[in-house]
């Protein structure tokens, strides 16, 4: 029995798979558009909340491979975020460990925990996925609650920057935003280079017709878990790097209306597009900026856009630009 | 090439130097950095705002020919929220102070920022007692309590007015944790025993089962070490088991005027705290409140609001001394100036950073013998300021010469 | 002496457990049915939990109208804004994949309470135990709220009484045939999309009674909803989506085991239902009385 398509058939090319470049020339562009944007935005707009905008797109990035590209959706994402976050801070603050070492050991936690919940989560499909990575994401809140380490509601405060490689001091705000713009690229490339491997094809034979994908001999769970390791992995990437830039780590970021803000990020953006996250992740974080002063009107408003979204822009910023330019973004 | 240009900057920043004698920019900008709209929006809330307004106008700035601006912005209790909106505040919006400032997750994160940025910081509702112990710093004062003096008030008070078996109910989390601490070791200080101790999840709806555990344990007072709907629910649901009826007391180890008022008097009759100001204390807190009523929907204000307007009072009258609004400069000249205001009366600031004024034990009466709106509390015992506050040398603060 | 503790106090928070089961079992049987029958999963569930309790205290306030009331009008105010929001917004997505409908409600959510947290605030709004069950009575082992045995009473009554009418009669087979095969239901003559919203509005409805029923005991207020609608989704989950009996009966049961959890090991009682449903989701993904699909 077909599920219909969680992601928009439309916005997708009809040429043929074999016609289609690595590079379509329109990603390209928005590539290299992207890139200079970011390269020079911190001489104009404040960088400290480009660099925010940035953790949250590579977090909206690694959303998106598994909701875009696989079509789970994950109510818990937070928890990747959250955690390695913790760690990282940790790391950097208790153990004095350098910047490098903060952000390995808090993306290998995301990944094991992402192996965990995984391994759990993907035994159910579709809603009851949804349903289950949240109840898990939710444990493991209660959990970062009590924990003596995470410092409970205070969270792991006055983290140290930490000198990057021994050469780079981080503690100047410059110098942050251009690792931190370099991280987003690496993970950026990363997950533009999986969905456009054999490893993406088969994900997305998974999505469009699992028991077929059965038939020819793949291992759906197994590509399923990967993938949802790489998300988890990414997302705590991202969140390893929150963790130093804002040097504190919080319960905000393991919580469940984080977890519903990057999936507004991605459905705003658009859903499966490359660059739909990215954008999505920005008007999202310039949105509460604008908002934060009117505290209580922001969940309103991300409420009202994620109802706006569903029922008449399913699509997302990325996806009409990419339907109107004939063009996948 | 980028640490080059970064250098020259703070050659030239530094080189504008004896500007200092100067008010930056010409503004004196307040921040109020609070809770606009979630648990501590009524006991802080708009109504800092409102004090805050209250204090500038009282302190006659315009006629000083002073500029004075003030920031609202909503921390909604979160530590990264908060450190964000004191880090723009800082950077891009050039506020001098920021004041008020709840919950002691995002206040200790705040506290961080100030020193590093060299501002100021003036903690009002803020309760943690390492503002004035670890954290202390040369940029902030912690003005109206802390949970060091909340615990001594009310454990001390109860315990030798007669209270002297306890049962700790206590919110599982860091500031749960303290307060508990901090009162059992008063309790057993003063001569008391503590029973029994339950930890509840932070937050927490129901308490039946907890308050069961307390009823059982016979203490004549169940010591509330939560804040918020946690105090307030646990206080409700009591009511429905009995428990002050069974002849058990709550002593609440952090309540404000406004959960009382939100609970009602029927529920929250009999019950002990500690605060640092009430409205219907003497004739000059009466006459302020009621001015601050008028322009807060006729609320009468908590101590933390007072203290809102005591500190930046205060402030401005350093300011206006100092001629600069350079922090931990006006920091220091607050802390040698006296303090004088209606609703604190006559006070000091230790070189720690904490203001000294007296603490009182309050008991909420019966509705019986409230003669109107806002009329809850009777005092029970008056702590005075010498013995209110942790003495000096036993915080750790680290600016304290032993 | 049972395990450390006097029986006594077990028994007392065995039934402290029995009462707070009663709120998990009305609303996870309300989710049940509405995913059940419609394939939606209501995210909204908890906001209009939510809104049962505020619409009491708005009877209370403005129209005088006490709690039986409440109980009465309450549930069907708020039912009839769950039909208008299934007629208007979810019978829109029925033809998509089912997680639009889960982004909906999840959004409906957001903007209802943050709506109702601008007005009202969050610190809660009070509501009195009505006074017919105020007080109550000295069983020994415990003090026993009037209330709260009202609670259970009526939650038993409520969850047995729906189960009955979808198990047992010939307007439940019905229901549970157009789940089915809706075509086939609707060649026979029976309006299916009728059937649908009033389903939806009686789901939701059983929320808003659970509400009415929580507003006396637990503060009124705009997020008493938010962090109860994920545990009431790990007890359908443990209790197999879908089916009526077994979110009862895992409601009632994880309620108890909640309450032992608060006596044995406090700390935790956060977080055991989670625990459960991951020992759960290992032996069987569909849930104890599930059926995989």
């Amino acid at each position: 029995m077909e599920r219909p398509e969680i992601v928009s058939s439309e916005g997708r090319i009809d040429t043929p798979a074999a016609v289609t470049p690595a590079w379509p020339r329109a990603q390209l562009v928005a590539f290299f558009v992207m890139v200079a944007v970011f390269l020079v935005a911190p001489f104009i707009v404040y960088p400290v909340f480009l660099m925010k905008a940035l953790c949250f797109a590579l977090f909206a990035c690694a959303f998106n491979l598994l909701i875009g590209y696989v079509g789970l959706l994950s109510f818990g994402h937070a928890v990747f975020l959250g955690s390695a976050g913790y760690v990282s801070a940790h790391v950097a603050k208790v153990w004095g460990g350098p910047p490098e070492l903060a952000i390995l050991a808090g993306t290998s936690t995301a990944a094991i925990l992402g192996l965990v919940i995984g391994a759990l989560a993907i035994r159910r499909q579709g809603i009851y996925f949804a349903m289950i990575t949240l109840a898990l994401a939710q444990m493991i809140y209660f959990f970062c609650v009590q924990a003596k380490f995470t410092g409970g509601e205070d969270g792991i405060q006055a983290v140290p920057r930490g000198v990057l490689l021994g050469v780079l001091d981080l503690q100047s705000t410059l110098a942050m935003y251009f690792v931190v713009l370099a991280v987003f690229l690496a993970g950026f490339l990363l997950i533009y280079r999986t969905i456009h491997s054999p490893f993406g094809q088969v994900l997305k034979a998974i999505r469009e017709n699992e028991p077929r994908a059965l038939s020819l001999g793949y291992e759906a769970d197994r590509y399923k878990l990967i993938a949802f390791v790489l998300s988890a992995t990414l997302a705590g990437l991202a969140g390893s790097t929150k963790a130093l830039v804002f040097q504190l780590a919080s319960l905000t970021d393991v919580h469940w209306s984080m977890s519903g803000e990057v999936v507004l990020m991605t459905l705003l953006g658009g859903l499966g597009t490359v660059f739909g996250p990215v954008a999505g992740a920005l008007i999202v974080a310039a949105l509460e900026n604008y908002l934060a002063q009117l505290g209580a009107w922001v969940t309103v408003v991300q409420g009202a856009i994620f109802v706006f979204c569903v029922l008449t822009f399913r699509r997302g910023v990325v996806g009409e630009l990419g339907r109107i330019l004939r063009q996948p973004l | 090439m980028i640490k080059a240009f970064l250098g020259a900057l703070a050659a030239l920043a530094l080189a504008t130097g004896p500007a200092a004698a100067q008010i930056s920019d010409g503004v004196i900008k307040i921040g109020v950095l609070n809770d606009q709209s979630g648990t501590y929006a009524d006991l802080a809330g708009p109504g800092s705002v409102v004090a805050a307004r209250m204090a500038v106008e009282d302190f006659g700035a315009a006629k000083k020919g002073m500029k004075v601006e003030i920031l609202v912005a909503d921390h909604q209790n979160k530590p990264d929220v908060g450190s964000q909106i004191a880090r723009q505040w800082f950077d891009v919006d050039k506020v001098d102070v920021i004041v008020d400032v709840p919950t002691s997750s995002v206040v200790l994160a705040v506290n961080q920022i100030a020193r590093e940025k060299n501002k100021a910081l003036l903690v009002s509702t803020g309760a943690t007692s390492d503002l004035t112990g670890k954290a202390c710093s040369p940029n902030a004062i912690h003005w109206t309590y802390d949970t060091w003096a909340l615990a001594n008030g009310t454990g001390s008070a109860i315990v030798k007015t007669g209270g002297d078996t306890w049962f700790f109910l206590t919110a599982d989390y860091a500031f749960g944790h303290a307060l508990e601490r901090d009162t059992e070791a008063v309790v057993v200080k003063n001569g008391g025993k503590v029973l029994g101790k339950v930890r509840h999840p932070f937050p927490t709806a129901d308490f039946s089962s907890f308050l069961l555990q307390a009823q059982a344990s016979k203490a004549k007072i169940i010591g509330l070490a939560n804040a918020g709907a946690d105090t307030t629910n646990a206080i409700k649901q009591g009511a429905e088991f009995g428990i002050v009826k069974g002849g058990q007391q709550f002593a609440g180890l952090l309540v404000f005027l406004t959960d009382v008022n939100a609970l009602g008097l029927d529920k929250a009759q009999g019950l002990l705290l500690t605060e640092a100001f009430y409205w219907d204390l003497n004739d000059q807190t009466r006459s302020w409140s009621k001015r601050f009523a008028e322009r807060h929907h006729q609320a009468m204000p908590t101590m933390a609001q007072a203290g809102v307007y005591s500190s930046v009072l205060h402030y401005l009258k350093a300011v206006e001394a100092l001629k600069s609004d350079d922090g931990p400069k006006v920091i220091a000249k607050m802390k040698e100036m006296p303090t004088d205001d209606p609703v604190f009366g006559k006070g000091s600031i230790r070189p720690d950073g904490r203001k000294i004024h007296p603490m009182y034990l309050f008991e909420v009466k019966k509705p019986s013998e409230s003669k109107g709106p806002w009329d809850y509390y009777k005092v029970r015992a008056t702590i005075p300021a010498d013995q209110a506050f942790r003495p000096m040398d036993q915080g750790d603060c680290p600016m304290v010469k032993k | 002496m049972l395990l450390g503790i006097p029986p006594q106090a077990l028994f007392g928070q065995l039934l402290i457990g029995l009462i707070n089961g009663s709120f998990y079992a009305m609303l996870s049987l309300g989710l049940s049915v509405i995913f059940g029958l419609l394939n939606i999963i209501n995210f909204t569930h908890g906001a209009q939990y939510m809104m049962g309790a505020f619409a009491a205290y708005f009877l209370l306030q403005w129209a005088g109208l006490g709690y039986g009331w409440a109980l009465l009008l309450a549930p069907v105010a708020v039912g009839l804004l769950g039909i208008g929001l299934e007629r208007t917004m979810l019978k829109r997505l029925a033809h998509l994949d089912h997680l639009y409908g889960l982004l909906l409600t999840f959004g409906m959510a957001l903007v209802v309470q943050g709506l109702f947290r601008n007005e009202f605030g969050s610190s809660g709004l009070p509501y009195a135990i009505p006074g017919p069950l105020t007080g109550g009575h000295d069983l020994g082992f415990m003090f026993l709220p009037n209330y709260r045995a009202w609670v259970v009473v009526f939650s038993l009554t409520v969850c047995l009484g729906t189960w009955f009418v979808i198990e047992r009669t010939k307007l439940g087979s019905y229901l549970r045939a157009a789940t089915e095969n809706p075509a086939l239901v609707q060649a026979f003559g029976i309006n299916v999309p009728r059937m649908v919203t009033l389903t939806y509005g009686f789901g939701v409805a059983l929320a808003a009674a659970a509400g009415v029923l929580a507003a006396p005991i637990y503060q009124v207020n705009p997020l008493m909803g938010a962090d109860l609608i994920i545990v009431v989704f790990a007890v359908v989950v443990i209790g197999g989506m879908g089916s009526i009996l077994g979110s009862i009966v895992t409601g009632f049961g994880l309620g108890v085991i909640e309450g032992l959890t608060k006596v044995f090991y406090p700390e935790a009682s956060n977080t055991v239902i989670f625990v459960i449903m991951a020992v759960v989701l290992l032996i069987k993904p569909a849930g104890l009385f599930g059926r995989t699909q």
